[in-house]
């Protein structure tokens, strides 16, 4: 292949990878605080259509993006409520979240199928670093909320690892009950990170909406909520394997549309298949891996916690 | 010994719960009832908001679905794969595996009967049918086998493999009816040749109420004995209430895992079958209204009973049919998807009632 085909390939696949980046991010804190939601992709969708409907609404997709991370926030509290609060099943409450996430997004976007985006993320390249050959290319001439990644990565490594609040928060996600009689308010920060965690899955949907394919569509988000859950796993709670994760799904995503453009004679229903497909791979060889090594989920992770049970 | 588990601590204001031993059982009838009227309600609200009248959108699902023979028939037939698919989903859920794939569980049934009936269209039907029978039901099973096997192996996330698999068994069916498997005869529309008469399920009069129905009653009734009365339902019941203590009665959860998922997926692959066979009589793009999603919401509003899940079909039969009314007064499909999500979280948030009292205190 030629050089300019691969560095295409690669610098889509940063793209693609981004939304899945977004909600990977916000899932692993709040799966790190003990908190499992499954609501992803349905909170992606309610960001992609808010943000779309705020960006239509308005012309500036900055708006849209808060819509979007309002939104997710907002849907993220209900999980939060249901499942801290009240003790909910948390696998059921996610999944409540996404199929209420799914139908909301359809009916409150019918009339925007079709509606051109009246502003949306562009490209702009970055100073000097956009100019070096190769790398430059391939990561710095993307939009700006990819750059916010960029920022948003090392800043939650360093959040999480180092930090006192960072450890406070895997504390909650690791035993409740010791940090509670530390002191620590187990309830509040669960429900923050949740929060946070939901408002970050808003963004990722809003960056489909608004950046990677500036319009919306029901059920755009094609399952990348669930490929982000599953990416939490494959990068084992950690920011930093997340963002490699991301952008090998997006990689493969970009894949099948290069593949068709290049002429290969594979029906594109089978490349769409791909990034399913890896998903599952992926998961059964990390968790094989997670085994032998013995670094696990966060232990409370999908446990209510029962202040009169510790 | 103080069971009072203070959640929110204000000063003259607190909320805490106790853990109920047993939940009386008109509660539990009550419970998802009032759940569901709620939800009906918190909805309402926001059709009222966007501009809508829910009262009229309300009368005119309930008289869609209720209010005619026509209706009523075709509330059975969309009960029929509910029944289906939401059974396969609440024996898995019993067991606490969570089955989120019985859509592409049903794809795949109805794929591998359509297989049977497009590749021998000589058979007589009294072979073809129960031929397309056992085809959808293996499929169906094998695509329920193949997230359980990694589960049960290595304890890979089974909620995330069977919710890829719906994508995969989906793209798989479009790929046939857009390409291979395509009608030459049908206009370019995604779909297969019509199956012949002998692969078709017989309905009653002129209803398109079919066969399938039987089908669910029957797997409803089996369903329910071997969960209450087998020892092997026992067991799924034991393990589904902990792995622990399962473990120390020295079952076998890898087995129970595989059987469970294997039935769990078969049931689906009969769905899949029965829609093909008795309602669309061909393959086609999109020939499921999201009937494995609906599963999830109805296996837990029937509180994972095989029996109830045929009430509970029933009434979200109804809520699909009336969803297609009300989408002839321009409402998006989408809407019927939020009212069950809403249902759902109801019902999750009315279960605390059941399972825990709750006090104010001063």
């Amino acid at each position: 292949m030629e050089q300019s085909i691969i560095i295409a390939i690669l610098a889509s696949a940063i793209v693609s990878g981004t939304p899945i980046l977004f909600a990977a991010l916000g899932e692993i804190l709040t799966e790190r605080a003990g908190v499992l939601n499954l609501g992803v992709e349905g909170m992606m969708l309610v960001g992609a259509v808010t943000g779309f409907m705020t960006t239509v609404a308005t012309s500036n997709p900055w708006l849209g993006v808060g819509a979007a991370a309002l939104s997710g926030g907002a849907l993220a509290l209900v999980h939060a409520f249901l499942s801290i609060t009240l003790r909910a099943n948390q696998v059921v409450s996610g999944l409540a979240l996404t199929l209420f996430g799914t139908g909301f997004s359809g009916y409150i976007g019918k009339s925007l199928v079709g509606v051109p985006a009246p502003a949306t993320f562009k490209p702009v390249i970055v100073p000097f670093l956009g100019n070096i050959p190769v790398l430059g290319e391939i990561f710095f001439r993307h939009d700006y909320l990819v750059y916010i990644t960029y920022l948003l990565v090392p800043l939650l490594w360093v959040y999480l690892y180092k930090t006192r609040s960072g450890l406070n928060l895997r504390a909650i996600g690791e035993n409740p009950a010791a940090s509670d009689a530390l002191g620590v308010n187990v309830f509040f920060l669960r429900y923050l990170y949740v929060i946070v965690g939901g408002m970050l899955a808003g963004l990722g949907g809003a960056y489909l909406s608004l950046a990677y394919a500036p319009t919306w569509l029901e059920n755009m988000t094609a399952g990348r909520g669930w490929i982000a859950v599953a990416l939490v796993i494959f990068a084992s709670w950690d920011p930093a394997k997340a963002l490699v994760g991301a952008y090998i799904f997006g990689g493969v995503d970009a894949m099948g549309y290069r593949l068709q453009a290049v002429g290969v004679s594979v029906s594109a229903f089978f490349l769409k298949m791909l990034p399913y497909i890896l998903t599952i791979v992926v998961l059964i060889i990390t968790t094989r891996q997670t085994m032998k090594k013995h670094v696990g989920a966060p232990g409370a992770l999908g446990l209510a916690y029962d202040r009169e049970e510790r | 010994m103080s069971s009072i588990v203070p959640v929110k601590e204000q000063r003259n204001f607190s909320l805490s719960f106790e853990k109920r031993l047993q939940t009386p059982p008109l509660l539990g009838l009550i419970v998802p009832v009032v759940s569901v009227i709620l939800a009906l309600v918190f909805s309402g609200i926001f059709l009222s908001l966007t501009g809508h009248s829910p009262i009229e959108i309300y009368r005119v699902m309930l008289e869609g679905a209720f209010g005619s023979w026509y209706g009523l028939s075709e509330t059975v037939v969309k009960a029929i794969p509910l029944i289906l698919t939401s059974l396969g989903v609440a024996i898995a859920f019993k067991m606490l595996l969570w089955n989120i794939g019985a859509e592409g569980q049903l794809y795949m049934g109805a794929f591998a009967a359509s297989w049977v009936a497009l590749t021998f269209p000589n058979l007589p039907a009294y072979i073809m049918l129960p031929a397309m029978v056992i085809a959808g039901m293996l499929a169906g099973g094998l695509w329920g086998l193949l997230p359980a096997i990694p589960k049960a192996v290595w304890g890979v996330n089974e909620v995330i493999t069977t919710l890829m698999l719906n994508y995969v068994a989906i793209l798989w069916v479009d790929y046939l009816v857009y390409g291979p498997w395509k009608d030459p005869n049908g206009f370019n529309f995604p779909l297969t040749a019509p199956f012949v008469d002998a692969a078709t399920l017989p309905s009653w009069g002129t209803t398109r109420v079919h066969f399938g129905l039987v089908f669910g009653l029957v797997a409803a009734a089996i369903l329910y004995v071997v969960l209450q009365k087998t020892r092997w339902g026992y067991e799924i019941r034991v393990i589904g209430e902990s792995t622990k203590v399962a473990k120390y009665a020295g079952m076998n959860i890898a087995r129970n895992i595989l059987l469970v998922m294997f039935l769990s997926g078969s049931l689906a692959g009969l769905a899949g079958m029965a829609e093909t066979a008795g309602i669309t009589h061909r393959l086609q793009h999109g020939f499921s209204s999201g009937y494995g999603y609906t599963a999830i919401i109805i296996a837990w509003l029937s509180r994972l009973n095989p029996l109830a899940v045929i009430v509970v079909s029933f009434l979200f039969g109804g809520l699909l049919v009336g969803g297609y009314t009300i989408q002839s007064s321009g409402l998006p499909a989408a809407t019927v998807s939020m009212l069950q999500g809403a249902i759902l979280f109801f019902v999750l948030g009315g279960e605390v009632l059941t399972r825990y009292k709750i006090k104010l205190g001063k």
